[in-house]
């Protein structure tokens, strides 16, 4: 067995994109609080860019203890081979027992690139993680205090628990939005300190010609009443009906993966286990079966309305709330009672309706 | 002139198929009730070679790693237009985690000597998109993920990525390691005359087995070596011979492979029981919706 750093840190990765903070290093540095508060260990940070010292500040407020800054003109543009090398030189130093990052489209390329260096394990997409023990089932002998990192797998029909009880460190990926960000504390203190950029004689491969990235269209995750679609709804001229309700809820529209993938809706709208995990105030899904998949990424959700024509429904497994009947008559119903309920149902109306 | 890919493709249980009985009670899944495919992005990363080979010239390798029954999906490869298959098959390589996996890969692809290697984003059974940037990583390519659009020149590639929030435009520096996204292309069908002529094609293990079944329990030792290598020989000559390699012929090392060779361990493994709270059946009549709407209303969920 190697030698185990029991007093290695929590380092997180701070993503950030064009000198902006993402959302992900922030709920993590709210999960990454409790654990490094249970191994009584400090909660570190990596922010990794041109000119984004700025941004550890914030870093601080949510949780960090440290925030260690590779600043370098080289490092303006995300890519492999020079952020694996910062950030694997930051770990070879650190030596920190467990390393978090966010299951982004970045995470997820930086991640496996540190981890096949370092010659540690790596848990894609968690969607939680806790410290326990875990006993070797082949010499009984046990380990205590190991990152316990826990995902869907199989196409969402298991949940698996890993570990990675010899090599450190504990590296996990953590998919978006599954993590609740604790608020800031404008008055927490930590220290923020200048990370090594070894990149002088390196050649980097890859050039960067153009990056269009565009606001997501849809802001599921801050929604308080998602109205989403599935194949159920059957026709994309049909999910007008989803945008309806929507409207006169004021709610965000969502789509089952199954409705994305006939063309129904584009992915921004995805909710589930390859899309956005959302937990909103009420979650009313229209035409979903509810596939685990589907379910992983709203069965938070503080209450849930299911219309499906299908009395056996697996979504019905899941909803506090049921109505068994054809979304097309159920849905008007529905947009009419709420026009035509309580006075602020009324007053929502007229918001969807600006002619009324 | 041309390029040399190579491909690495899965076979995975169809995992948006999924029914009942795939799960047994303790948790685990049953991969035999459910059907096995070829990994759907790995379609598409065979596809983005072939366009490559039709452009530029040069040679398809398609690499898979897994059971004999692997070779199905290396058949398919064939069919549409792969010049070489290779199963990579080993006890010794079972209980690969991701790291070994992508260890394991490298040997073999290394062996192969690419310019570009084509990899799925990932696979739908365990959906890590962990491999192809660990195999880069060990290959010592550049990694390109999410592929979307790909044009080489000489020694340069110019790739379009799909960065979830847009797309970015790279130049990349050749030997490249590209995962492909579904969105990238679609496989080409295969031609009537390559099913008919791959669908016969078969690795050593496969024939051996055969041999066995045909000879019966009473064939000496000698006779099943002698009519495996028969019809081996016979196989080659025709060009329908997928390549075997095992640990030992692509020089890996033990201690890096299998479970011994995979630092993640899995401690528990729960089947999905979605608990639902207090469930309330409305009728689909507008005084029973009514009713709903002024329930939600009342406890503030609505307004």
């Amino acid at each position: 067995m190697e030698d185990l750093n029991r007093k290695g840190e929590i380092l997180i990765f701070a993503e950030q994109d064009n000198g902006v903070l993402s959302e992900v290093p922030l709920e993590l540095l709210s999960k990454g609080r409790e654990l490094a508060d249970t191994l009584k260990v400090p909660l570190a940070c990596v922010l990794v860019g041109d000119k984004v010292g700025g941004l550890a500040r914030k870093l601080i407020q949510h949780g960090a203890d440290t925030v260690y800054v590779a600043d370098d003109p080289r490092l303006k543009d995300y890519q492999t081979a020079s952020y694996a090398r910062v950030v694997g030189d930051l770990i070879t130093e650190r030596r920190p027992q467990i390393c978090i990052f966010g299951a982004t489209p970045m995470g997820r390329d930086l991640a496996p690139t540190v981890a096949s260096a370092q010659r540690c394990g790596l848990t894609a997409d968690c969607t939680d993680l806790q410290i326990g023990n875990y006993t070797d089932p082949a010499t009984k002998e046990e380990q205590t205090s190991l990152l316990l990192q826990i995902r869907p797998a199989f196409g969402g029909n298991i949940i698996a628990t890993i570990v990675n009880p010899y090599n450190w460190p504990q590296m996990a990926t953590v998919r978006e939005g599954v993590m609740r960000m604790s608020s800031a504390d404008p008055q927490r203190q930590g220290r923020v300190v200048e990370a090594a950029v070894n990149l002088d004689g390196m050649d980097l491969p890859v050039r960067v010609l153009s990056r269009v990235t565009r606001a997501r269209t849809v802001n599921l995750k801050a929604a308080r009443i998602i109205v989403a679609g599935g194949a159920g709804v059957g026709s994309r001229e049909n999910f007008q009906l989803i945008r309806d309700l929507a409207g006169v809820l004021g709610a965000a529209v969502g789509a089952s993966r199954a409705a994305v993938d006939l063309g129904f809706i584009d992915n921004d709208h995805q909710i589930g286990q390859t899309g956005t995990t959302v937990r909103p105030a009420l979650y009313i899904a229209c035409g979903i079966s509810g596939a685990v998949q589907h379910c992983a990424g709203m069965q938070e959700s503080a209450k849930i309305l299911a219309i499906n024509s299908d009395r056996d429904a697996p979504i019905f497994g899941i909803a506090h709330y049921g109505i068994v009947g054809d979304l097309n008559e159920v849905l008007p119903m529905l947009i009419k009672a709420i026009r035509g309920g309580a006075s602020i149902g009324q007053a929502v109306a007229q918001h969807a309706e600006p002619k009324a | 002139m041309g390029y040399t890919s190579v491909v690495c493709v899965k076979q995975v249980p169809d995992t948006k198929r999924i029914t009942g009985n795939a799960m047994r009670e303790d948790g685990t899944v049953n991969r035999a009730a459910l059907p096995a495919i070829f990994n759907p992005e790995d379609r598409n990363a065979l596809e983005a070679a072939l366009r490559v080979r039709d452009e530029h010239g040069g040679t398809v390798t398609v690499v898979t790693m897994g059971l004999p029954s692997a070779c199905d999906v290396l058949r398919e490869a064939l069919e549409r237009g792969a010049d070489r298959c290779i199963l990579i098959t080993d006890r010794r390589a079972a209980a690969s985690d991701t790291l070994a996996t992508s260890y394991i890969l490298s040997c073999a692809v290394g062996k192969l000597k690419p310019d570009l290697v084509f990899c799925g984003r990932q696979a739908i059974d365990g959906d890590t998109a962990q491999v192809g940037p660990q195999l880069a990583e060990k290959l010592g390519f550049t990694l390109m993920t999410y592929m979307e659009e790909l044009a080489l020149e000489g020694r340069e590639a110019r790739v379009t990525r799909n960065i979830g929030n847009g797309r970015e435009t790279a130049l990349a520096r050749l030997p490249a390691l590209f995962t492909v996204m579904e969105s990238a292309n679609e496989m080409r069908p295969a031609a009537m005359r390559k099913i008919m002529k791959f669908k016969k094609a078969r690795a050593p293990m496969e024939i051996a087995n055969s041999v066995k079944t045909a000879l019966g329990v009473s064939a000496t030792p000698e006779a099943l070596a002698a009519e495996t290598s028969r019809r081996t020989e016979e196989l080659a000559a025709r060009g329908l011979l997928i390549d075997q390699w095992n640990l030992d012929d692509i020089g890996a090392r033990l201690e890096w492979c299998g479970g011994a060779g995979s630092p993640t361990r899995v401690n528990r493994v729960q089947s999905v029981v979605l608990a639902g709270g207090d469930y309330r059946e409305f009728e689909p009549t507008q005084a029973s919706i009514g009713q709903l709407v002024a329930e939600l209303v009342q406890d503030h969920t609505i307004g």
